[in-house]
């Protein structure tokens, strides 16, 4: 296999196969028959020009448009030079397996190991830690009743753990929607196909009158979590929650999207599928890059609205921002982007931890451009908010901002 | 190849006819629509091998208007389904004619009630029958707007086209239609749909091509004033907006300035006009003032630099 031999199809193949294995490797999914797929497309175009070839196999394999310039970067590397293919593709490996790393995979990896799984109440010593372990499932109601007001900040290692146990717990009775598909209810309007269908059995002689009714559909919700530096002790109980919400079995929304900021916007919904909560907070700590860093909300804010709420919001979707709404400098973006948030979903909640102090005013800049376009403002820093927000969510507290 | 239908018309391209990219592109441009080599190459993929296209991109790109040009190009019946939030079979697939039935019934006619007769036939089994001058084209568009269940049972639809009426049994496609899904991205659709598809994405044009849509779909328009025109939406989308302008409102601005009889961008023209272009108020009012007269300027510079 020195060339790329278009007429020995049994070459191609062979190399097409190579190249979806390539792609998998770089992170696209693919499957076998696709594969089977694109072997079909390339042998119907056929071979004239590379272009084509090009677009032929990201007709085939590619699914979605993030995936595009995975894709060309990969096909450039495998298909660069077919003389080299053999060699390429041993070289290949590693190289595609760097592509798929980020560029400075260890710090990144450390930082965020050191953000999301360190202890948070870093001022106990570790070896009271390991004497208290025994006790931590042990947690009787009453501890857990002290624990909702206390904040998050404040707890030792050991309160934490069981806040964090608390929190995977967690359900939410969510408000339901009205849909316009329609069921079987006993209560709703004449159903005449079903009608029809019973009176067909007693010989045209209309004896029953099925109904139905709309169906009740789940909201969609949309957590955006701040990940800065003055947030640090918060995001974490945050992600645990907002893990807890995606892989209950009965979650009360259609869907969960999850977004987390600090200088930049990452989508972690993907990561959150893992059912472990450790293993889903290390892979969402390898994709984000900015932990603990500075944080600019009226920049990620509008990011979002502008690449995200077409795709992620519509008129029954929830946004819940939680965020300490501490922004630096001009904060005339961050308004427009919250107003244009509040106009594009059904509620925007927001959730901050400042509110915990009783003196809190809403003076500060970022806060001030924040708070009109809110529809419920919440505190965030211990278990009892949490029960705030299912209450907002449930349809039960009226006013809070 | 799959099969060519009976009896083309003249100026009908059949589909026999079409053995390369070439003659899928000539097609294309035949209708006076401009394609890219990629968007030929996915169109001539789809009518060989029989499968789906599947069209994601920004609103106003050109997505619906594949699926009417290539009926039109190869004479075949357009069905659209048009999807929305609660798109049910009864609207999608088919519904069977209550009152008909009833009234067959009570006057003993009928000695099979569930007869083709009373069933009414909505665009997706409207696809999957044999249609005067072969397969039809199924556009279903802005699939984004259903939900998940439609998807899969589009799914099982769009593999072996064929679908069930329970009464009926499952009714299967003789030749499988010619199918282009559209989306506009507000949501993702499900992999495994898109799998099943060709996907292509079709981005924004870029001047030349989007001089050459607009030349062939208004021929009206005074060149000068359409190279200004196609430059500013271009500088357009390079702004910060919420709303990039797409393709479709590019034409709709030509057609608005040809009825104003205007020969020439001024600031005046565009702050008249704009609504054409942007609507949302936002964008709208970032573009007032000399905004719209330093866009105006940057892109005539641009089409001095063309030159």
């Amino acid at each position: 296999m020195t060339t790329l031999d278009v007429n020995t199809d049994g070459h191609l193949h062979q190399n097409i196969i190579y190249f979806a294995r390539a792609l998998r490797r770089a992170g696209m999914r693919i499957g076998t028959a696709q594969v089977r797929d694109a072997v079909r497309a390339v042998a119907a175009v056929g071979f004239s020009r590379k272009s084509d070839f090009y677009i032929t196999l990201r007709a085939t394999f590619v699914t979605r448009a993030e995936d595009l310039p995975i894709f060309a970067q990969t096909f450039q590397i495998f298909w660069r030079d077919p003389e080299f293919i053999q060699t390429m593709m041993q070289a290949l490996m590693p190289m595609l397996e760097s592509m798929e790393a980020p560029p400075k995979p260890q710090s990144a990896e450390r930082r965020a190991q050191e953000a999301l799984i360190a202890d948070m109440g870093r001022t106990q010593a570790p070896p009271r830690m390991r004497e208290e372990v025994e006790v931590d499932s042990k947690f009787s109601f009453s501890d857990l009743e002290k624990l909702g007001s206390q904040d998050f900040e404040q707890m030792s290692a050991q309160e934490l753990t069981a806040a964090e146990n608390a929190v995977r717990s967690f359900r939410l009775p969510v408000q339901k929607i009205t849909a316009r598909r329609q069921r079987p209810s006993p209560r709703g309007t004449l159903d005449p196909r079903a009608t029809f269908r019973a009176a067909r059995r007693h010989g045209g002689e209309v004896l029953a009158l099925p109904k139905r009714a709309p169906q009740e559909k789940a909201p969609r919700l949309v957590l955006l979590i701040d990940i800065s530096g003055s947030m640090s002790s918060y995001s974490r109980m945050m992600l645990l929650f907002a893990h807890a919400l995606k892989s209950a079995r009965r979650r009360g929304f259609s869907e969960i999207h999850v977004f987390t900021f600090g200088t930049r916007l990452t989508n972690i919904t993907r990561k959150l599928e893992a059912r472990d909560p450790d293993r889903a907070l290390t892979d969402v700590g390898q994709l984000v890059q900015d932990w603990d860093g500075g944080t600019a909300i009226g920049e990620n804010l509008d990011r979002f609205v502008k690449d995200w709420s077409r795709r992620v919001l519509g008129s029954d979707s929830m946004v819940v921002l939680v965020s300490d709404g501490l922004e630096r400098g001009d904060t005339t973006r961050l308004s427009q982007a919250a107003q244009r948030l509040q106009l594009s979903c059904r509620q925007f909640i927001w959730m901050n931890p400042l509110l915990r102090y009783d003196k809190f005013e809403p003076t500060a800049g970022g806060i001030a451009a924040l708070l009109p376009h809110v529809d419920r403002f919440i505190a965030a820093h211990n278990l009892n908010s949490f029960k705030d927000l299912a209450e907002c969510l449930s349809g039960k507290q009226q006013q809070a901002a | 190849m799959r099969l060519a239908f009976a009896g083309p018309s003249a100026h009908y391209i059949p589909m026999t006819d079409l053995n390369s990219i070439e003659d899928v592109s000539a097609l294309l441009t035949s209708q006076a629509y401009v394609a890219d080599r990629g968007l030929a190459t996915v169109a001539f993929l789809a009518l060989t091998l029989g499968r789906p296209i599947f069209l994601e991109g920004e609103p106003g790109v050109g997505k619906t208007e594949l699926a009417k040009v290539l009926a039109s190009g190869l004479g075949r019946k357009l069905l659209r389904l048009q999807c929305y939030e609660g798109l049910d079979t009864a609207s999608s697939v088919y519904e069977w004619n209550f009152a008909a039935q009833m009234l067959a019934m009570k006057r003993n006619e009928a000695t099979d009630i569930y007869d083709e007769r009373f069933l009414l036939k909505r665009p997706l089994l409207q696809a999957m029958e044999p249609q005067d001058g072969g397969a039809p084209v199924l556009l279903i568009d802005e699939i984004d707007r259903t939900d998940a269940a439609f998807e899969a049972f589009l799914l099982e639809a769009l593999s072996d086209f064929q679908v069930t009426v329970p009464e009926l049994g499952p009714i299967k496609a003789p030749e499988p239609p010619i199918v282009l899904i559209t989306s506009n991205r507000t949501r993702e659709v499900h992999d495994a749909l898109k799998r099943r598809c060709l996907y292509h994405w079709v981005d924004f044009p870029g001047f030349d091509r989007e001089l050459a849509i607009l030349r062939a779909r208004i021929p009206g328009v005074a060149d000068a004033l359409s190279r200004e025109v196609v430059a500013f939406v271009q500088r357009l989308r390079g702004e910060d907006l919420f709303k990039a302008p797409g393709l479709a409102e590019t034409l709709d601005w030509a057609k608005c300035l040809l009825a104003l009889d205007v020969v020439a961008l001024s600031p005046e023209v565009i702050a008249d006009t704009i609504g054409a272009v942007l609507k949302y108020q936002d964008d709208i009012a970032k573009l007032q003032g000399s905004e719209a007269l330093r866009v105006l300027e940057a892109a005539q510079a641009d089409i001095i630099a063309a030159v």
